[in-house]
């Protein structure tokens, strides 16, 4: 084999040559040394890190995408998701209670399909509310329309204390303290005008940010389905 | 649900926001990658995720399923960064990023994992010179260097996403390589010292 070219050292080092070119750098000390300092080279700026992003980046991701996404065809209002999803959560969660009170007098009901019931309800709810809490954050205060958001908002405050006196009867502190911190701030903007003064809406938006309670929705939606997933 | 991407695309395509989630989740972490090693900035690789997927969002009706969908988001991506390469150049903003504070960050992490003298001396030399060498080649040069090098892509999956044939593609890393080797030259002579 002649020697090979600084483009063959370079595909060789990406290993697209074939077993000759090996053979030939064991018999050529000078082609060794050439493709040992490529290759040091190569290797030092393979040292290039990228900062970490965790589990739930997908998720975190998909959040933020979510408001800018083009609306899908419209579907009749019965069927939109802040209509339905109060209602299958609410259903959910009744499921869920009666069969925490009947357990004691039955047999056969698995608690672990209800916990897994319940995880995934409140995974929902997170999402939907993480949605409005977005939209709130991005929203911009001298020109808000918060109309969609409250009415959005009135619908999961009840299906939030609903699900916070589950999480209670379930014991998960956590999850109970997060719900009591969403609730009230849902409360707020359920309770708002649709025009927000704009300090108000400001001030609202400093409160989501410095109590990271956007970041804790997401954390907690994303690792409350992955544990219903996983059950 | 355990969707393949192509199922998952094909789903999406058909209005199922839900199934194109599954696709956000499962690549929003390599399109990071990607987007952080084109741009070098950790702000605009945000920035970038959001544009790639928003836009495969808009066009997958294109998706006609030939190529792998995570190949397909790749070129997606790599435009989407060098569209941002372009502004970032015209407003000037280069400087910004590719200056002393985003050189500091960089071989804060290369040195934490070897602190020893000659290693960190090399490594500033390396940091110092491999961004502002990663900017000067060509937008071609340094996609294709970046998906070769760091992405592990093979040059076919190269060609695919630069859109140009199987030599080119080669060609285009082995000229990435020749610029680096060049601008890098003086990080070793530092370590010959």
């Amino acid at each position: 084999m002649t020697h090979p070219d600084e483009e063959q050292l370079v595909q060789a080092y990406y290993g697209e040559i074939d077993d000759a070119f090996h053979h030939h750098l064991e018999e050529c000390p000078e082609c060794a040394a050439t493709f040992d300092r490529l290759k040091e080279m190569l290797d030092s700026v393979s040292d290039y890190p990228v900062p970490e992003r965790n589990s739930a980046y997908g998720a975190e991701v998909w959040a933020r995408l979510v408001p800018h996404l083009p609306l899908a065809q419209p579907r009749p209002g019965w069927l939109r998701w802040w209509v339905l999803g109060p209602v299958l959560a609410t259903l959910l969660t009744v499921a869920f209670l009666a069969g925490r009170f009947t357990e004691q007098r039955q047999t056969g009901i698995s608690t672990t399909a209800r916990e897994r019931v319940l995880l995934m309800a409140i995974s929902d709810h997170l999402e939907r509310s993480q949605i409005v809490l977005t939209e709130l954050v991005h929203a911009d205060p001298q020109a808000a329309d918060l109309a969609s958001e409250r009415d959005r908002a009135r619908d999961l405050v009840s299906e939030n204390r609903l699900l916070r006196e589950t999480a209670v009867h379930m014991d998960d502190p956590s999850v109970v303290a997060l719900l009591d911190q969403l609730e009230r701030v849902l409360v707020d903007v359920a309770n708002s005008p649709s025009a927000l003064p704009p300090d108000d809406l400001a001030a609202l938006q400093q409160r989501i940010e410095s109590e990271g309670l956007l970041f804790k929705v997401r954390v907690t939606g994303a690792n409350t389905r992955e544990k219903g997933q996983k059950l | 649900m355990d969707w393949t991407d192509a199922d998952a695309a094909e789903q999406a395509r058909k209005g199922d926001q839900q199934a194109f989630r599954v696709l956000v989740e499962r690549h929003s972490q390599s399109i990071f990658r990607l987007a952080f090693r084109m741009t070098g900035n950790e702000q605009d690789a945000e920035d970038t995720v959001q544009e790639t997927f928003l836009r495969a969002y808009k066009q997958l009706h294109r998706f006609d399923g030939r190529a792998a969908f995570s190949t397909w988001l790749y070129r997606i991506c790599a435009n989407c960064s060098l569209d941002l390469i372009r502004a970032r150049k015209s407003r000037k903003e280069q400087q910004d990023s590719t200056g002393e504070g985003a050189t500091a960050h960089w071989l804060e992490r290369v040195a934490a994992r070897d602190p020893s003298p000659e290693r960190l001396s090399q490594s500033r030399q390396i940091a110092n010179l491999l961004e502002p060498a990663l900017q000067r080649l060509s937008e071609i040069e340094r996609t294709a260097f970046v998906l070769r090098h760091y992405e592990g892509c093979d040059i076919n999956q190269i060609a695919d996403v630069l859109g140009v044939g199987a030599n080119a593609a080669k060609h285009s890393v082995f000229r990435a390589v020749q610029k680096l080797r060049r601008a890098l030259q003086p990080a070793w002579e530092v370590g010959a010292r």
